[in-house]
Order: structure tokens, then sequence, then C-alpha cells
């Protein structure tokens, strides 16, 4: 019988799902996935976890509790880094350490190191890491690799289109109505655990495309155009996703059909403290954008975060319609 | 050029005993305070950590007095404190306040921009001189390390409490007024004999318990509502493992030369948190069970608000607790943290501590509850 491995739906299943998916499967393995975030596994993970933790790893231990029962091994790598020379949050570093320390009863866990700080030629040592768990041969885990890391191209490849994994994943997306108004392009910036978990970020993609609104992620510009503008930082941005999103937003700033950004961060994350400061002087610095940040945690209420939507998006029609016949002082 | 440079508990000797000895003017801020905090909390993002916003409220305040350099040191992660160079340019940029930030680190264009630096900082200094200054620099936060570990040690034994802080204190005032590298270690000097003079009591065996946690909470007596002196003044003794020159010369200097390190906290932290996951999470858990094993009484964990590698550590510090039958008390500072709600929680926990000695002495027999 083959073994089944368990990957819980948070955090890097946005990014890696499908590497991890074809890597596993071409060993042999059986691969669940935890399901869907709900009110009751965002409770059991916020009950189990230290207060302190942000709302993606309180989900995320959701998430392990409602594999765990289910199946022979959970996968929670080490992630250190994930590009040359940068870094991710310690969290996901101490991840596989904080789980096994806060939860108990837990099946094996494979608890990889994914370091390619010094080169990115170590994901493949930490393919072989993974892979020994399923198969001794070496040139059988390497195949299995290419394979995986082309599936994770392509899905790459389809989130640049314009894609929403929820759309990939899970194959049935529901179609926004035809509104008759002009679409406006807003920008989201935001982790691909917040922005990518409809349960965590109350729809808001949705919400956005229901509002006649094409959506740009960072997912959807290529490295290039992110690179060539993080080199005008004075000091390089040592976070994967730091980088990331300041290239974006300067990237942004220039584009002349850009109507609004919005900035959507886990309260008390430690990144996005720094990365959405950042971002939002330079837009406020620099162009005339409007730029909303919306903070989730366990305690966000749905109606709150439509209204604001709803008032930013009101509020970006005006601005294109009404604004000379506004009065200057509002 | 003027220069100023952050508090962090007595890393002002250190620096000044550097700048003094290298000749170089320079401005040291106020003592952290209230008003430092609330400068600082006024303009830093939300979410920041603690120790940026008072670094914040720092450079405000000695802008006000006329300084216009600012010199750091930085890192390039995964802590947020390798940015912290940065977001201090961009704050200070949009609040209109013109100070130039100097920052000790290697930088990605490598040495040249490196020497840039240091030449910016020192002009046409032979290098002799700047190694010899910085050896200086080195022991005298050394020594000055060394002291507060002997105040900390004096204060739980003393007779008529509140005499070390009030010599301690005397010092910290004094070392502003003191010149150069050895004027600091003649007042250190000076200051260890009265320390030594105090009358205490030879026989009482204090509670000890060790301090692990950020290292800027740790070692930042504002931050922690000075909380060496408040466990001192409850009769229990603190220790703290992580210091200003262990930071120099351990992070710093033998970093910087390749030169083997002090890692026994790792092999202790191992079977617990595998990796350096940036900050001083490794630090924290393997100073926990090296308090444990040198049979400390209790444990205190301090980390500012949204501490990345700290909260990883705190998820893990239940299980040392649990192996090593250790109490650990975690407390977590943010601008909010009120004085009276600490305290209760320090009295409480010392109590505990207390009530599990007894227990030792008269076996499990004692209800805690019963006194």
């Amino acid at each position: 019988m083959s073994i089944t491995i368990g990957i819980p739906r948070s955090l890097y299943y946005y990014k890696f799902y499908p590497l991890w998916n074809t890597f596993f499967e071409e060993l042999g393995a059986k691969v669940v996935v935890s399901d869907h975030t709900s009110k009751y596994i965002l409770d059991q993970g916020v009950k189990s976890c230290v207060d302190e933790a942000c709302l993606p790893v309180k989900i995320f231990h959701g998430h392990v509790l409602n594999l765990k029962d289910r199946v022979d091994c959970l996968f929670i790598p080490r992630f250190t880094s994930i590009s040359k020379n940068e870094y991710i949050c310690p969290k996901f570093g101490g991840l596989p350490d904080v789980v096994r320390n806060t939860l108990s009863g837990l099946p094996a866990v494979i608890d990889t190191e994914v370091n390619l700080r010094k080169s990115g030629k170590n994901a493949l040592l930490a393919a072989y890491d993974a892979g020994k768990h399923f198969c001794a041969d070496k040139r059988h885990i390497r195949k299995a690799f290419d394979k995986a890391v082309m599936c994770y191209r392509q899905y790459k490849k389809q989130l640049m289109d314009g894609k929403l994994p929820g759309d990939i994943f899970d194959k049935k997306a529901p179609k926004s109505k035809a509104h008759g108004a002009k679409p406006l392009n807003i920008a989201v910036i935001g982790h691909e655990y917040n922005l990518y978990d409809r349960y965590v970020n109350m729809n808001l993609l949705q919400k956005l495309k229901s509002s006649v609104a094409n959506i740009i992620t960072v997912d959807m510009l290529s490295e290039e155009l992110i690179n060539e503008k993080t080199r005008q930082l004075p000091k390089r941005m040592f976070w994967n996703f730091g980088r990331r999103a300041v290239g974006a937003a300067l990237h942004l700033l220039e584009r002349k059909d850009i109507d609004g950004v919005i900035f959507i961060m886990s309260f008390g994350c430690g990144v996005d403290s720094f990365v959405c400061d950042l971002v939002e002087r330079r837009i406020r610095r620099e162009s005339m954008i409007p730029f909303l940040v919306l903070t989730i945690d366990e305690h966000s209420g749905e109606a709150g975060m439509d209204t604001r939507l709803e008032a930013f998006i009101d509020m970006i029609r005006w601005r294109c319609s009404c604004e000379n016949n506004l009065p200057a002082y509002g | 050029m003027k220069i100023t440079f952050p508090h962090m508990g007595n890393t002002y000797i250190c620096a000044k005993a550097l700048l003094d000895d290298l000749g170089i003017e320079y401005l040291i801020p106020p003592f952290n305070s209230k008003k430092t905090l609330e400068i600082g909390t006024k303009y830093a993002p939300e979410f920041a950590c603690l120790p940026l916003k008072i670094n914040l409220g720092n450079f405000l305040q000695a802008y006000e007095m006329g300084a216009d350099t600012i010199l750091i040191t930085g890192g390039c992660g995964p802590c947020r404190f390798g940015y912290y160079g940065e977001m201090h340019r961009e704050i200070l940029r949009d609040i209109g306040c013109e100070m130039d930030v100097i920052t000790l680190e290697w930088p990605d264009k490598g040495a040249g921009e490196f020497l840039h630096r240091i030449r910016k900082l020192t002009g046409k200094l032979n290098p002799y001189r700047i190694l010899k200054a910085v050896r200086e620099a080195a022991t005298t936060a050394m020594q000055a390390d060394d002291l507060e570990r002997l105040a900390n040690r004096v204060r739980p034994r003393e007779l008529q409490r509140g005499t070390t802080d009030r010599i301690y204190k005397a010092f910290l005032n004094l070392v502003k007024k003191a010149d150069g590298s050895a004027g600091i270690k003649k007042l250190i000097r000076d200051t260890a004999g009265e320390l030594l003079s105090i009358e205490t009591d030879m026989d009482f065996r204090p509670l000890r318990v060790g301090i692990v946690g950020e290292i800027y909470s740790t070692i930042d007596p504002y931050t922690n509502l000075n909380i060496s002196s408040r466990l001192g003044s409850m009769g229990i003794e603190a220790d703290r493992r992580v210091t200003v020159s262990g930071w120099i010369i351990e992070h710093m200097i033998k970093k910087a030369l390749r030169l083997p390190r002090d890692l026994s906290y790792a092999d202790a932290a191992k079977p617990y948190l595998g990796a350096m996951i940036g900050g001083h999470a490794q630090e924290t858990v393997g100073h926990t069970v090296m308090y444990a094993r040198d049979g400390y009484d209790g444990v205190i964990q301090i980390y500012p608000l949204t501490c990345m590698p700290e909260i990883v550590a705190q998820s893990i510090l239940p299980s040392v607790e649990k192996d090593f039958d250790i109490p650990v008390l975690t407390l977590i500072m943010d601008e909010m943290t009120g004085e009276a709600g600490y305290q209760t929680r320090l009295e409480a926990f010392g109590d505990l501590l207390k009530k599990r000695r007894e227990r030792g002495v008269y076996g499990k027999t004692v209800a805690l509850s019963g006194g």
C-alpha cells in the first residue's frame, strides 16, 4: 500500500502545491490535502497555537490538526530560504519545530530543510532528502523532481496569465457577472496565503471582481520587471516577499493604468510591518494612486471589511467620473 | 558632522569609548524615556517592533540637540533589524528631518563601500589607531557587562535595599562625563569597588532566574522596566547570557574575522530548534536549556510584540519547561505595557519559585495554595 502524505492547505501550499503534489505522486505516495480553511479549522488553530503567532501560522496549526489522523506522514518543510541571498519569515524556518512542540499525537513529520540562500541547486538536495522516505533510488527522485519543477513552472505561468490558484486547483471558478461599468485596475499586494485563501481574506478577490475590477497581483508581474525596480533600492531587500512586493509597487507607480492599490496583511506580520510601510511611503510620495491597507486577524468581521472595500471602490469610481464637479474642500 | 547612535542598555558606554578614542564628535541621546517612546511611536509604522520605535525616538531627540548623522549596525535578515537603517532613512525623510544614516555592516557592494563608510566616519585616521580604538571599546564593553553582572549579584543580597541601584545609577550618569576608554575603565573599577563594599547577607541563598529573549528588550532596562532591579529587590538574582560585549565580540568581530564562535547554546537548543532562524530564537531556547541544567529556579523570556524569531522560541519553550521541570514566564513588551500588571506578574512568578523551593525542602505535601 502506498504511503499517504498530508499537505496542509495553508502557507506555501498556494505557492508550491503543484510542485509538491507532482513530486510525491511521482514517487508513488498518495497526497492528501487538508480541507478548505473554515471557521472550525481556524478555531482549532487559534486554540492550540501561542497567542502571539500571526493568523496564517494559527491557521496552519488548524490544518495540521485537520490532517493528522488520516495520513501516515505530514509534509512540513523547514523553509529557510527560497531564493538566492534572500530569506523568508523566521516563522517558516522554525515551523516544523513549532508544530511539533505545540501539537501532540502527530504522525511522522517530514521536515526537510529548503535553503536556497547559497545556491538554487540546493532545491535538489531538499528533494533527495524529502524523497528518501518514499524511494531509495536517487535517479528516480531526480526524475520526479524534474517533472515536479515542470509542473511548477507551468503553474507559475498560469498565475502570471492572471489565473488564481483557486481556479486552477478547484476548477470551478464562479464567473463574475457582466456589469456595465468600466473595469478598474486594482493591484492587490499580499502574501500568497492571505491573498489566495478565500476564507482568510473573506473572498476579497471575488468581491473585487464582482465590483468589476481587473486584479493585478505580484504573481502576474515577471521577475525581470520586479528586479529591475528593486535594484533602485539603496539596500537590497532580504526577504523574498519583500523584494517582490516593493519591486511590484515601484513598477505599478510608473504604470499609468492602475486605479488603486490594496495591501492585505495579517495582524502582527513582521515582514509586512516594514514592507507595507515602505510601499505606502513610496506610493504616497510619488503618486496619487489610492492606497488601502486591510489588516486581518481572527477577529476580523466581514461587514467591516466589505464596507471599507466598497468605500474604496466607490471613491475611485467617483474620482473618475465626478472629480471636476467636486469642490476642492470635499 | 555630529554623530549620534541609538540606546540599548549599556551600549552607549562602548560607543562612547570608541568615539572618544577616535576623536569623533558625537552626541549621546537622552536616556530612553516615555518621551522617547512617544516620539518614536508617533512616526514609526504601527506594527514595527518596539526597538525601532525607541531608536527613532532617540534619533529625533538627538536631532533636536544638534546631531546630524546616525551610526547604527545592520545585518541581512531574516530578522527585521537588518532593515532598520533603511526604515529610519525613509521615515526621517518623510518627516523632513535631514539626517544621514551610516550603517556598519558588510554591504552588498563589497569592501570598497565598507571602507568608504568607515572613512566617512573617521576621516583620515590611521588604521592602527582605529583598530586600537576598536579593541579598547570591546574591552570596555566587557568590563561594563561585568559590572552589571556584579550589580545583579550584589542586589538581592544587600542589607539596605536600594543601595546597589543608587550606586549603579550614579555610575550610568557619570559615564557620560568620563573621558575615553581609559576614563570609563577607571570609573568602572571605582564603581566595582563601591559595589563590593556594600553590606550584604553572606548566608542568603537567593532564587536564581535566567533572562532570555530578544536582545534589545532583555538588555535595555527601560524596555524591560528594569527587570533585574525589580527581581533583585524581591531577593531574586537575575542572570542574562546575551550581553552587549558578547554581541560585539561573538557576533561582529569573530564573524568578520571568521574565528570559531561559542555555539554551546546551539547544541543545547538542537533537540528543540534544529536550525538558525534569525534573531535570538536559538539563543533563547539554548540558554533556557542551559539555565535548567545549571539548576536555576526559573527562566523569564522577554520580547517585543510581533518579534518573529521569539514567537517561534515561545512556542517551543513549553517543551523545555516540561522536559526540565523549570518554570518559564513570557513577558511581551510594547508601548502599551503597564507597569502594575508587569509587577504583579513578576511577583506572582517570584512567589511560585519560592513555593517550589519550599516544596523541595518540606517534601511535596505542602499545598501550593496553603502558603
